[in-house]
């Protein structure tokens, strides 16, 4: 209960900025016409909604209206819930198959919080009583492999290292023999943030796949794309990008306790078709949090607007 | 990836064909495919709003220059007045009249501070600074030991102190180093922090009244969404802002939010950063960015090219002829001239929207050329009537170009082509220069 009441936190500003958005366009009347869904529109696309998911769930709602006549605003809002959860695709969890490795590879463009997001990963499957391994495959930034270093004090997990410039797909071989000699259930390994449109950078990342794949041909594999919510429209591309580079499972969202709405996460869920996995909600070793779909829908939909005085 | 905004705007264009000014509903239509392009680009939507009112006035009505087709007039219209947003003169970074320049560096977390704060100390150093760098971050695991690295790496002297917890005393005890080595500039690189995170917007203000700076710049990742604004706006109110610096240009984000910001706090763009290396930092450009942000590749450069270098008279004339179905040898010739003049084929398809639409190598630059010296190698009167091209003939031009006598006669098949395209070529059916084009790629210059 802790972790909705996190979530529910860490989206508070998000929560806010759509109720009094809501309350602002219709609360008065309570009922939508044409013109406030113009202005909802407008409502989602400052919150990072691409127009085309914008249009996505307008074009619901009027297709409700057209249909029922019902313009009252508890109606409209149970429309538009109902348009993100399917926006969302359906909820996933990242389970750990005790009887093999399981390699999670954390991938994205600079400064998304890859490194913070695999010290608190391996916090959590070190808590769930986990035998984990990181490897610093970012040999690239200065200090990275310093910055893991850290995490790995704080989180107890094993740390698999190189000497920085080195090369990563080494790394992240030693990483693979290190925890199958340790019989680790769990390797994350964090890579050089990279952007996504930079083919050399890019070939390195699916050079580090074919790795994985061969090293540890019988693990269960899962490609997390670390997205940071303050991002606009980019992340599609990242998605697209990095998609191809190394077949994405799904998402992490994170600083989604920060400055932005994060309507960038239903966006990249929708349109990209991939999953959001976990949430960054802190800088806390425990606010990495799974990514809970109804609050984070409730977090864009008020569940009730103050009305009543029209 | 994405359609331009150019290539949206000719698709609207193309049903007002022969039409001299620009109509109401054409320019509505075009100004939602603006809206829409800003929006993708993650301008913040108020500053769309305002933006595309102004343009409209400005269209309204506007002569389309001859050269240009009224897609390409209102893309010209919405390109300067972005320019004109973004600043039409460079800024300079501060300089102290006391001798020692004080800057502070801060902005959300992973937007590249640190990476930025190496790469201006080695920019400012290259121009005959003397900087100092110092790391405040008391938050990121390792962030002082990142700018340690980097400091080393270019040979700046820096202060880090990974066990102080206070990030005012080593602002300060930095501050001190740096005068005691006679450092010119201090550059102070702070830990990222949230605006709606209060204890670190106060730990800001305190380092900020501590440190006293001339500049204080803040560091905006070019793909950021549409909270730029608002994380702008409370930055300025909070601590001030003098400038700003855009990141991660070298990614394909079209940076929207320099648009935005601009606009909102009215403070200049100093720098932008390009790479991932120390020497990847560029002044800023606001033509250059204003292009980015409509996403059209460099399709305005290829419209100033076209107004500047296309020989009207030359161009008309060569019309002229194709019409009247006397369009020889030494008219191609000059079209091919015309095209090495705008950049050459390559780079002109290049920086054409819908320009992937030709199949590959259907006209290259080698091509071209090789097509140029051809017609090079023949007589004034061989180039008037190609018909004279016997064999021996033939034979000898190809040898004459260094080229082989299949090249010459597959230009020769062209040339008919294009010969008998224009049979069916009369001053009524212009559909068919479309035809014409295509043979020859998109853009020919008439």
């Amino acid at each position: 209960m802790a972790m909705f009441a996190k979530f529910k936190s860490g989206l508070q500003k998000t929560r806010d900025f759509f109720t009094q958005g809501f309350t602002k366009i219709a609360g008065n009347l309570g009922r939508f016409d044409e013109d406030m869904l113009e202005e909802l529109s407008m409502l989602m696309i400052q919150a990072d909604v691409s127009v085309s998911s914008t249009e996505f769930i307008i074009g619901r709602v009027k297709d409700h209206i057209k249909a029922t006549g019902d313009t009252r605003v508890e109606a409209v809002l149970e429309v538009i819930r109902q348009a993100m959860s399917d926006a969302l695709g359906p909820t996933c969890h990242l389970d750990i198959d005790p009887n093999v490795l399981n390699v999670i590879l954390m991938v994205g463009v600079n400064g998304t919080g890859k490194t913070t997001t695999t010290g608190k990963l391996a916090w959590a499957y070190k808590q769930q009583g986990y035998k984990v391994v990181m490897a610093a495959a970012d040999t690239f930034r200065a200090a990275a492999i310093d910055q893991l270093e850290v995490w790995a004090e704080r989180s107890e997990a094993d740390l698999i290292k190189g000497e920085q410039g080195s090369d990563p797909a080494s790394v992240v071989f030693n990483a693979i023999q290190a925890a199958k000699s340790r019989s680790a259930q769990v390797l994350i390994v964090d890579t050089a943030g990279r952007l996504h449109n930079k083919k050399n950078l890019m070939d390195e990342l699916a050079k580090i796949r074919r790795i994985i794949g061969r090293e540890a041909g019988d693990a269960k594999v899962t490609s997390l794309l670390v997205i940071d919510a303050t991002t606009g429209q980019n992340a599609l591309f990242q998605a697209q990008a990095f998609n191809e580079v190394t077949d994405l499972d799904g998402l992490v969202i994170t600083k989604l306790d920060g400055n932005a709405k994060g309507g960038i996460a239903l966006t990249v869920a929708r349109e990209a078709q991939l999953p959001i996995y976990f949430a960054g909600l802190g800088e806390q070793i425990d606010d990495l949090q799974e990514f809970d779909r109804e609050s984070y829908i409730n977090s864009l939909i008020p569940e009730e607007i103050s009305q009543g005085k029209a | 990836m994405f359609s331009s905004l150019s290539d949206k705007l000719t698709d609207i264009t193309r049903r007002m064909k022969g039409q001299g000014r620009i109509r109401e509903k054409d320019l509505k239509d075009m100004m939602r495919e603006i809206r829409l392009a800003l929006l993708e680009a993650d301008v913040n939507y108020q500053v769309v709003k305002e933006f595309t009112q102004d343009v409209s006035e400005k269209a309204k009505g506007a002569e389309v220059l001859e050269s240009l087709t009224p897609g390409n007039q209102i893309v010209k219209i919405v390109h300067e007045s972005l320019i004109d947003i973004l600043g039409g003169e460079q800024e300079k970074l501060a300089v102290s009249p006391s001798g020692f320049t004080k800057i502070i560096l801060y902005g959300l977390q992973g937007v590249g501070k640190t990476t930025t704060a190496g790469k201006l100390a080695k920019h400012l150093k290259e121009n005959g600074k003397k900087p100092f760098l110092v790391s405040v971050d008391v938050h990121r695991p390792a962030a002082q030991d990142q700018l340690a690295v980097l400091a080393e790496s270019i040979e700046v002297p820096y202060y880090i102190d990974p066990t102080n917890p206070s990030a005012i005393d080593i602002a300060k005890k930095g501050e001190e180093r740096a005068r005691y080595l006679m450092a010119d500039t201090l550059i102070v690189d702070t830990a990222g922090r949230m605006t709606i995170d209060q204890d670190m917007m106060d730990e800001l203000k305190a380092v900020n009244d501590q440190v006293q700076p001339d500049e204080r710049l803040l560091i905006v990742d070019a793909m950021i969404g549409q909270e730029a604004v608002n994380i702008a706006l409370e930055f300025n109110q909070q601590i001030g802002i003098d400038g700003f610096i855009m990141t991660k240009l070298d990614g394909d984000a079209r940076g929207g939010a320099a648009l935005s910001i601009r606009k909102i706090t009215g403070k200049p763009i100093k720098m932008i950063a390009t790479g991932e290396k120390l020497e990847d930092f560029e002044p800023f450009y606001p033509d250059r960015m204003a292009s980015r942000i409509l996403g059209m590749g460099d399709v305005l450069t290829l419209i100033e090219k076209a107004e500047q270098q296309m020989d009207e008279k030359l161009a008309q004339k060569s019309l002229e002829r194709l019409k009247r179905n006397q369009f020889t040898l030494d008219d191609l010739l000059d079209q091919f001239l015309q095209i090495d003049k705008m950049g050459g084929m390559e780079k002109m398809l290049s920086m054409m929207p819908g320009a992937a639409r030709l199949p590959d190598g259907a006209m290259d630059e080698a091509v071209i050329n090789r097509y140029v010296a051809i017609i090079r190698s023949m007589t004034p009167r061989e180039r008037n009537s190609y018909k004279l091209l016997n064999a021996s003939r033939r034979k000898r031009i190809a040898q004459g170009s260094g080229t082989t006598v299949q090249e010459v006669n597959q230009l020769i098949r062209q040339y008919e082509q294009m010969q008998s395209l224009m049979k069916q070529f009369s001053g009524k059916n212009m559909g068919n220069i479309g035809k014409l084009k295509r043979l020859f790629g998109n853009k020919l210059p008439f």
